[in-house]
């Protein structure tokens, strides 16, 4: 191994350039006020067309095999990416479970059939996927999931609910988690499937989520009938698939959060140098000058964790149980972040829209914040994860 | 980009665990945190044999001029292991102030010593306001018969009583000054002030008209100022490394007593409450690990977030070693109380480390300067 050095050797230093370049001369100027303004859906289609744009210039998939519409670079590179695209304030890309999660896991499981089925059209938004693995009885207990998946000649046939399924309205494949083997307990006889939404039998509903969106669902499927080519890994083994998945979804979706955090606290930064607090600008009150630098702190902190993990990542090729930490620091810090912003901007805080503060984007990420420790597996999983996993101790259940 | 140590910062830190392993168990911890300065002549020539006194120092004037990060590396292991005595207040604090300030004449003296392992220093600092501000030092110095004269107290003087020399900061014709003060100088005297954390023992410095010749002064105004800086970073990120590993200690104690005691027919480290206070140690000390080696490499590069770095990773690690030694102690239930047992040796020095340099309130108040009261902000 080299020489500690943390900045951007040459070839990525020029990748970072062209990046840069390519978003200043092709990011839609003012896409962010839309979540005010705009339809669920109409916003949803332009971030889908913002999706096939970055793909056709190359930038989609950056570690991603070559073969497969990939640009076959290093995971570094991809970081970068991600760091310019919300430094850029970039929209993000739509089909977010689908790169982040369910991509890498058909590159790890897959065979050479469904990745050439699957992949470029991850990258191209011309598939949206989501992940379907919450229950109503499974969530934090996720291997007691009860999705009956039996066989029925080449065909699997899928019966059961999911909950809290994120994009499922806007998903045209969904990656289901199932129990193949109705007699088999706990982790045995789960099974990963790849199910098109639009095959008969699938149902979508409305679950409006406290923030007032219907950014989630649950989805119902009664007799849904899979070829059983899409099973993904082997049949029975899916909680390994699945654990791949989960992997993957704490390690990596903090790269661009870091830097959404970070936009957000220079905009508080500015902010407080208008807000007025006690008669003084809010930057000049010696208690949220201590809050304002503590986020600085928690939010510079997530940063340097997670170069940590992207260069031992990139030398173990796998994201580790490590992941759990960020996932417990970045979703924590949120919520004392969006709790610092509020008490900044004082009554304005509570405003959603008519005079307030940034189109009601702090009081929108305020309850957003909330779900932070309980999506992508709770506070508490994450550290009986850690407790059992990193630490070695014996486990509670 | 690489954030990670090389093969042969690792290997060094290896073997300085290996050799603190052996010359500084904690039984050697606790005999020297019972002497009255907790310096053992015959481990610090030693030390000096490791070559550990001239990690920063120029080849030059006798050192090997390595960088911050293996600084960090060593200094780590040696907050792990709660090495005693005047390592930091020698090497990091008296040898960056001279190194940074010293005249040819001067470094070739002090730092020469100090690489050689015959000379211990300090710098004395704090006065009774106990502020972390240079504007804030109030002693006084004036020209006399070709030297100087000094003359007022300094307070929370690490290791002064084994000192050889202590660079001193005092206000010479209103102007910051450093001086260079032998322990000889007559009219100087060190009052043992005892704090909780015996392996770094502090002191109240008197000068009663001590006199040193010219060859002492070490800088004036703003030279002064930018030396005093330079080895307050340099000491701060030394320190906060050597706090990472007394972290690092903890957690492994705290789980270790984990795994073994049993309550209610089981590990306690079962118990999920348990389990999660051992989760938490870990998150804050790889966090803390994280931002000492940042703002050592930033300090190594000079870049220009070198000193936002090195406040983050004070600020952050002042308040998460106090934190792991709550938990740690609170793993060991009663055990965690007793004398007998380490755990509170490190509560001690999480403390004393908290306090030195700025505490996280201090540093914050520091980031905030830094990142809030941005020109660009400010002018609209
Ligand atoms: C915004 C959002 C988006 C989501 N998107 C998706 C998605 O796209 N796909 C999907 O499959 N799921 C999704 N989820 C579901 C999410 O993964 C689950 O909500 C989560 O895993 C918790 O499961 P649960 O809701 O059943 O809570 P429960 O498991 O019932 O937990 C309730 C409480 O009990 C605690 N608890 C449970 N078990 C233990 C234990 N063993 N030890 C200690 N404490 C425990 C939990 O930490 C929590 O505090 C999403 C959730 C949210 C909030």
């Amino acid at each position: 191994m080299t020489n500690m050095d943390l900045n951007l050797t040459p070839d990525e230093r020029q990748f970072r350039d062209e990046v840069r370049a390519w978003l200043q001369a092709n990011v839609p100027k003012d896409w962010e006020s839309r979540r005010a303004t705009e339809d669920m859906k109409d916003r949803f289609a332009f971030l889908r067309e913002w999706q096939k744009k970055v793909f056709q210039a190359g930038w989609a998939g950056i570690a991603w095999p070559k073969e497969f519409g990939g640009r076959g670079a290093s995971l570094m590179q991809q970081v970068i990416f991600t760091e310019e695209m919300a430094r850029a304030t970039a929209p993000p890309l739509a089909n977010v479970l689908g790169l982040m999660l369910i991509g890498p896991t058909i590159v790890n499981y897959g065979t050479d059939a469904q990745k050439k089925r699957y992949l470029a059209n991850i990258l191209s938004a011309d598939e949206i996927w989501c992940q379907g693995f919450s229950e109503p009885n499974a969530g934090s207990d996720l291997a007691g999931i009860r999705t009956d998946a039996h066989l029925d000649g080449d065909h699997y046939v899928v019966n059961g609910q999911k909950v809290w399924t994120s994009y499922g309205w806007a998903a045209d494949w969904c990656a289901l988690l199932t129990r193949s083997d109705p007699t088999s307990a706990k982790h045995h006889g789960l099974t990963y499937i790849l199910v098109d939404m639009k095959s008969p039998g699938v149902e979508v509903r409305a679950l409006r989520q406290m923030t007032g969106e219907t950014e989630f669902n649950e989805l119902f499927f009664r007799d849904v009938r899979v070829p059983i080519e899409n099973v993904l890994g082997k049949v029975g083994e899916g909680w390994g698939v699945a654990m791949g998945t989960l992997m993957h979804e704490r390690a990596t979706l903090g790269a661009g959060i870091q830097i959404t955090f970070k936009r957000q606290f220079d905009r508080l930064t500015e902010l407080s140098h208008i807000i007025e607090r006690n008669g003084r600008p809010a930057a000049e009150d010696p208690v949220i000058r201590q809050k304002l630098a503590q986020s600085y702190i928690d939010i510079e902190i997530m940063r340097l964790n997670q170069m940590r993990s992207v260069t031992r990542m990139s030398q173990s090729g796998v994201p580790g149980p490590e992941g759990s930490i960020q996932k417990i620091f970045w979703s924590e810090l949120n919520q004392r972040f969006q709790q610092v912003a509020s008490e900044l901007l004082g009554p304005y805080a509570q405003l959603t829209s008519g005079g307030a503060i940034d189109d009601g984007q702090w009081a929108y990420n305020y309850l957003r914040s909330r779900g932070n420790t309980i999506e992508a597996g709770t506070s508490e999983i994450q550290r009986n994860i850690v407790g059992h996993f990193v630490l070695g101790l014996p486990k509670s259940y | 980009m690489q954030f990670g140590l090389s093969e042969t910062q690792q290997t060094l830190k290896n073997t300085t665990r290996q050799f603190l392993a052996a010359e500084c168990p904690s039984s050697e911890v606790r005999r020297l945190i019972e002497t009255d300065s907790a310096f053992d002549s015959a481990l610090w020539k030693k030390m000096a044999d490791q070559g550990w006194m001239g990690i920063l120092i120029p080849e030059e004037y006798g050192g090997f001029g390595m960088g911050m990060v293996e600084m960090a590396a060593v200094l780590e292991e040696m907050g792990r292991a709660l090495l005693p005595g005047p390592y930091l207040s020698t090497v990091l604090l008296a040898g960056s102030a001279i190194q940074h300030a010293g005249s040819e004449a001067q470094k070739q003296q002090y730092l020469g010593a100090i690489c050689r392992g015959e000379a211990k220093a300090t710098l004395a600092f704090l006065e009774e306001s106990a502020c972390w501000s240079p504007e804030r030092v109030r002693m006084h110095a004036y020209a006399h018969n070709g030297g100087y004269v000094l003359s007022g107290s300094k307070r929370f003087v690490p290791d002064a009583a084994v000192a050889d020399f202590v660079v001193c900061a005092a206000r010479l014709d209103g102007e910051l000054a450093l001086f260079i003060v032998p322990s000889s100088a007559s009219g100087m005297a060190a009052r043992p002030t005892p704090a909780l954390d015996g392996t770094r023992k502090l002191y109240e410095l008197m000068f009663d008209a001590a006199a040193v010749p010219e060859g002492a002064l070490l800088a004036k105004g703003d030279r002064a100022v930018a030396a005093l800086e330079h080895a307050f970073a340099v000491s701060t990120v030394g320190l906060v490394a050597e706090m990472v590993g007394g972290m690092q200690r903890l957690l492994e104690i705290a789980v270790e007593y984990a795994k073994t005691r049993k309550q209610f027919g089981r590990p306690i480290g079962q118990f999920q409450a348990v389990q999660h206070m051992c989760a938490d140690m870990l998150v804050w000390s790889e966090s803390s690990r994280s931002a000492a080696y940042f703002a050592a490499w930033a300090m190594s590069e000079n870049t220009p977030e070198a000193a936002t770095a090195v406040s983050v990773a004070k600020a952050y690690a002042s308040d998460s070693y106090r934190e792991v030694g709550n938990r740690a102690i609170q793993v060991h239930g009663g055990m965690g109380f007793t004398w007998e047992n380490d755990v509170h040796l490190y509560y001690r020095r999480a403390k004393g480390s908290e306090i030195a340099f700025g505490d996280a309130t201090w540093h914050r108040e520091r980031i905030a300067k830094l990142v809030v009261d941005r020109s660009d902000l400010l002018v609209r």
